[in-house]
């Protein structure tokens, strides 16, 4: 497992770009989730409707792993129903923890399976994991709206 | 440059098909060299044994090396005598030990208690949350800019209401070793008994406590080449006598009835339950080593690498050094810098993998970097077995990092 693959292109691309990373308008549930072995801080905005995540942001700081993975989990719930967004959280740390390596489930993942190699730095394993915990709040504390 | 005594230490030796370790987290402990790992070994295979309690001969050379590591601590660092050596689990322990037994039986409403706002946790905590509940007060000294204390401020915060004055003789952060004498000869006229945290400067240069006659003094084995889970508390005898014990149990007694107990005299009034007698072997062992190589040579080496390491980080682009940025007397070599535009948890993963340790983090003083403004940052803690070359494969590291996350150089 090398380093680089980690910091792939897909990564650095999400850590270092704010696509993402901003307020929303008509927020129905914000979350925050901190990662206190190394201070990294994500707060979750999403627009829920009908069980749908329409929209999804977040702001925050932190290391580039954090930060970047959060930007991908970003990406990929928008459009999905909360219920679809749970699963992916569960495969993702299912993932991370390497419980799960079946290629085709991974493959839901889509650009967040570049984060797979994390499994093998556990010293770092919160930071990816950070935003979608954070996800999992709010599915939980989630009113029905 | 190479280093002699990296040769002492099995796991900095380099060995074909092994990659080679730098190892640059000296603050959060240090290696061992051979003669403590051995020593702890030949404690197993040769006079295992519960001390104190058996009638038979390991069990009283247990008893003898165990009291033994107490009598050269004490020598180590100049206290009148052994019984004022208590061996603990750690500083951590040694610390929480005085506010337990000290603060809880000494501290009245509105006493005051006073530490820099640098304080590792473990010298914080335990003082908040006594603060907390005896209704007293937790003061803080500010620093400057440059990580030193400033003597308005100690001037200002030291009142005849201080009972308690703790601090860092080096800061974990940024390397400062505080002018400690002049701050215990000022908490003596106000009063106050002072709480020294020595594991970041017993490492690198001597404890003298009479000299300094501080009231306590803390460390921990593993910071200066013992191994883990063995930690010293110093105390001024008379104040230790007076102390009501930390933790009760077996050993700690003298005589236990079903409503009522004696306990034993010093130092074992503080030491309930079975020792660690691996650990105290594992200490004496470091101390003659580092009595070996002498504090002179030490100082002398670290000196050199501390002012090398700094020259060169100044030379990385985009790195900021936060404290004391060259090599004074009044800093050890722990030091503390960012890369702009990159989280050290990053830059650490980085540099280990190119088999580079230091540390990342907030270096369990949130308060202080609370202070100064920063979440978190990377630091490099170097000790007598570093060298010229292992500073150098951490300035290349550092000159790929910005490159690697895609900012640039
Ligand atoms: C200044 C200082 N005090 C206390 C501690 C705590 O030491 P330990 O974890 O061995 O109890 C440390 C260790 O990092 C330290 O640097
Ligand atoms: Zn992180």
């Amino acid at each position: 497992m090398g380093i680089e693959n980690i910091y792939s292109e897909i990564l650095m691309e999400h850590a270092n770009s704010s696509h993402n990373k901003h307020h929303l308008a008509h927020a129905t549930h914000t979350h925050r989730g901190i990662n206190p072995s190394c201070g990294d801080e994500i707060e979750l905005e999403v627009f829920i409707k009908d069980g749908r995540i329409e929209d999804a942001s977040f702001t925050g700081s932190g290391c580039a792993i954090s930060q970047a993975s959060a930007s991908i989990m970003v990406d990929l719930i928008k459009g999905k129903t909360v219920e679809e967004a749970k699963k992916l959280a569960d495969i993702f740390t299912g993932m991370i923890k390497n419980n799960i390596t079946d290629e085709e489930e991974l493959e839901q993942l889509e650009d967040a399976v570049a984060l797979k190699d994390i499994s093998h730095m556990p010293a770092r394993v919160k930071c990816a994991v950070l935003g979608w915990h954070t996800l999992e709040e709010v599915a939980k504390n989630k009113k029905t709206c | 440059m190479s280093n002699r005594y990296k040769e002492d230490f099995p796991i900095l030796r380099q060995e074909p098909g092994r990659k080679p370790l730098i190892y640059l987290d000296n603050a959060a402990t240090t290696q061992k060299p051979e003669t403590v790992i051995r020593a702890m070994e030949d404690y197993y295979r040769e006079y295992n044994a519960n001390p104190y309690r058996g009638l038979y001969e390991i069990s009283v050379k247990a008893t003898d090396r165990y009291e033994e590591a107490r009598s050269v601590t004490a020598g180590f660092i100049n206290a009148k005598e052994p019984a004022e050596i208590i061996f603990t689990r750690n500083t951590t322990e040694s610390l929480n030990l005085i506010a337990y037994s000290y603060g809880r039986s000494g501290l009245e409403e509105g006493d005051e208690i006073l530490i820099p706002i640098s304080e590792h946790h473990s010298n914080l905590l335990p003082w908040q949350q006594l603060a907390r509940e005896k209704k007293a007060v937790l003061k803080y000294i500010y620093l400057d800019e440059k990580g030193s204390l400033r003597e308005e401020e100690l001037e200002e915060k030291i009142t005849n209401k201080t009972r308690i004055v703790a601090l860092a003789y080096v800061s974990n952060v940024l390397g400062t070793i505080y002018p400690v004498k002049n701050i215990i000869d000022k908490a003596h006229s106000a009063g106050a008994v002072v709480v020294l945290d020595c594991a970041q400067s017993i490492p690198h240069f001597p404890l003298d406590v009479q000299e300094l006659d501080t009231d306590f003094a803390v460390f921990s084995g593993h910071k200066m080449l013992g191994p883990m889970g063995i930690g010293v508390l110093y105390g001024k005898k008379e104040l230790l006598l007076r102390m009501p014990p930390f933790l009760t149990g077996g050993e700690m007694i003298d005589y236990v009835a079903e409503q009522e107990a004696t306990f034993a005299p010093l130092p074992q009034k503080f030491e309930a339950g079975t020792p660690n007698v691996e650990g105290a072997v594992g200490l004496l062992e470091a101390i003659n080593y580092i009595r070996q190589v002498g504090y002179a040579q030490i100082g002398a080496v670290e000196d050199a690498l501390t002012a090398y390491a700094l020259d060169r980080l100044k030379q990385v682009p985009y790195l900021t050094v936060y404290g004391e940025d060259s090599r004074t007397k009044n800093r050890c070599g722990v030091i503390s810098f960012n890369l702009e535009g990159v989280h050290p948890h990053d830059t650490a993963s980085l540099l280990d993998a190119d088999g580079i340790c230091i540390r990342a983090g907030h270096h369990c003083a949130q308060p202080l970097m609370k202070y100064l403004g920063l979440a978190a940052t990377c630091r490099v803690s170097l000790y007598f077995y570093n060298t010229k070359e292992d500073i150098d494969a951490l300035i290349a590291s550092l000159m790929k990092v910005r490159r690697w996350l895609g900012l640039g150089n």
